[in-house]
């Protein structure tokens, strides 16, 4: 459990969050999502007491982070994967984090296997790829199995294969019981992973719900189909209450497409049925999430959860990034 | 105790390992030594510096005596201090670079923001990081000074003034020099806490120990009198592996004494590291 209460930090004048109030719960993934430079990663920083909060205050299970007992058995979190001494060996640089927590030796050699780095234990880590230097972040997060784990863009970068491993990895780890605070700037990243969501902009917090619920709420119900007999399709939608809309693209076999709305998939199947149209393809289309997002995040606007709509505010500029 | 592999891409079962035993006692000093004594043992640069203090202490060591043989029967000729002057000085110009980067490499290499999260208690960190780093170059200075010493007097031979280490104050001299070195780590350190890149804390440490001397030197004489045995560096120092009086130098302190100048200088910036590391974000 990570709970930041009015977290605020300024560098000099400029301000990189502005009271942060948040909950990250156990046994979820929570994706931490907002532009760059909306204050994703110097919030981590703070929660790690890497930099010190300017007002407010932030705890991992009730404690300052310098307060736990045994950090990394509590708290594995990777900011930076090329935060590493390139000098020294994959396996001398995990040994090193262990015994600053009196973790046993063995232990390095079972993380190294876990995210598949074994055979290149001994070799510097100064010549790692960007997705090798990322498995050593993770080994390193992984080293005290501790219940809590924050990831800072973990996948940037990476190669489908690479992006695909941490996802996993990721989702096994909440499976497990564990909190997983991870950040993106891609809400696509996100889409598939996370939980719950806390989006950022600008600081400030602009929304704290779930995945599903921000689905929801920025999911036009939309249905897309594709007949033969696109016009026959258009009136018996609109016939049974709905809004139909020839998008006029063909297929290659010279089917239509439309956009559906105010039905639900089974009850336009249902009525293209009764009707004898055949469809080709009937799927639920959903306003791009990444759209939805960046909508939410261009302007400076401030609600929290779905009991609010969002409220436009006036002169807000293009967000520093 | 089951463990299994993950293969790239594979998810597992959501079962849980239980992989590390919970600590017996809270971590803290003792595991950050061993982690600080692995991150120094585990560089390359730490062997190249020492192994290059140590071959150029030796061979100055060798080349003065070689070249002052000559002067063995003189009343003045110091066999323990030509034998040491090169251990000393390669203290000031070689030693601190790795005093310097046993902190300044983490903040280049960002590797600090990863440290502070497995150990985030900076006065642990930051005493683990002062202990090995002295324990380290006093066993190196103390044989490149035992060894400098033994290979100076080789050359010089009893015939041209060789000491013994049964010489009066010759151990004395050989002790001290590696006390010295050890400062000029620490001093080092102190200064890479505090400036954070490598160049700066080591250009830092040269215009102190080089530059400020020589600028002492262009002062009205009675002034560089009154402060010259305050100094960090040149002049100042020579007291401390002399065996004979240095003439003409009486405004210095004794060997002990510019010792405790020189560690008093460690200690400020050590001390001053401390209170900025503390406090800074990282």
């Amino acid at each position: 459990m990570i709970e930041a209460k009015g977290l605020a930090k300024r560098y000099g004048g400029k301000t990189a969050v502005a009271g942060l109030s948040f909950t990250v719960r156990p046994g979820l993934v929570t994706g931490f999502l907002g532009p760059n430079g909306a204050g994703k990663t110097t919030t981590m920083r703070l929660i790690l007491g890497l930099d010190r909060p300017t007002e407010g205050s932030v705890t991992i299970n009730g404690k300052p982070f310098s307060g736990l007992y045994s950090p990394m058995r509590e708290v594995g979190a990777l900011l930076d994967a090329k935060a590493v001494h390139g000098g020294r060996s994959a396996y001398n640089h995990l040994l090193c984090l262990a015994q600053t927590n009196d973790i046993p030796r063995e232990r390095v050699d079972e993380v190294l296997s876990v995210v598949g780095l074994s055979e290149v234990a001994r070799k510097r880590s100064k010549g790692f790829s960007l997705g090798m230097s990322q498995r050593l972040g993770i080994a390193a997060t992984l080293l005290g199995d501790p219940e809590i784990l924050m990831f800072d863009e973990p996948v940037n970068g990476l190669d489908p294969e690479g992006i695909l491993w941490i996802r996993n990895l990721m989702k096994r780890l909440a499976a497990e019981g564990r909190t997983v605070f991870v950040s993106s700037h891609l809400m696509s990243e996100m889409e598939n992973t996370a939980d719950h969501l806390i989006v950022i902009g600008r600081g400030k917090l602009i929304a704290d719900c779930s995945m599903a619920e921000f689905i929801a709420r920025s999911t036009q119900q939309a249905v897309r189909a594709v007949t033969p007999r696109p016009d026959a399709l258009a009136r018996a939608v609109a016939g049974a209450g709905g809004r139909a809309t020839i998008t006029g693209n063909v297929t290659a076999d010279g089917s239509g497409e439309l956009e559906l709305h105010g039905l639900d998939p089974a009850r336009i199947g249902d009525i293209a049925f009764a009707a004898g149209v055949p469809l080709h393809l009937l799927a639920p289309s959903r306003a791009s999430l990444e759209e939805a997002f960046m909508e939410l995040t261009a302007d400076s606007v401030e609600y929290q959860g779905a009991a609010h709509e969002p409220r436009q505010l006036a002169g807000t500029g293009k967000r520093t990034s | 105790m089951t463990s299994f592999t993950v293969q790239p891409g594979q998810p597992t079962p959501a079962e849980r390992v239980r992989a590390v035993p919970p600590a017996a006692r809270r971590p803290g000093l003792a595991g950050t030594l061993r982690s600080e004594f692995t991150k120094i043992r585990s560089l390359r640069s730490t062997y190249f510096t020492l192994i290059a203090f140590f071959l150029a202490g030796v061979g100055f060591a060798v080349a003065a005596a070689a070249g002052n043989r000559a002067n063995g029967g003189q009343a003045l000729f110091d066999p323990t201090a030509t034998s040491l002057q090169g251990a000393v000085h390669l203290g000031e110009l070689i030693i601190v670079v790795i005093g310097a980067l046993v902190i300044t490499s983490e903040y280049g290499t960002r590797m600090i923001s990863t440290s502070l999260t497995a150990m985030p208690r900076r006065g642990v960190l930051y005493a683990a990081k002062t202990v090995v780093l002295t324990c380290v170059t006093f066993t190196v200075a103390l044989v490149t000074s035992f060894a400098s010493f033994f290979a100076g007097q080789a050359v010089l031979g009893p015939g041209h003034g060789g000491a013994s280490i049964a010489s009066p104050d010759a151990l004395r001299s050989v002790l001290l020099s590696t006390v010295f070195v050890t400062c000029c780590a620490l001093l080092a350190f102190g200064l890479g806490a505090i400036i954070r890149y490598t160049a700066g804390a080591v250009t830092t440490l040269f215009g102190l120990v080089f530059l400020i001397p020589l600028l002492g030197e262009a002062l009205p004489t009675n002034w560089f009198h009154d402060i010259a045995r305050w100094l960090p560096g040149g002049g100042a120092l020579e007291p401390i592996i002399a065996t004979k009086p240095l003439p003409g130098q009486s405004y210095l302190f004794g060997p002990y004494g510019e010792l405790a100048v020189f560690a008093g200088y460690a200690a400020i910036a050590l001390i001053a590291g401390f209170l900025l590391f503390r406090r800074r974000d990282n």
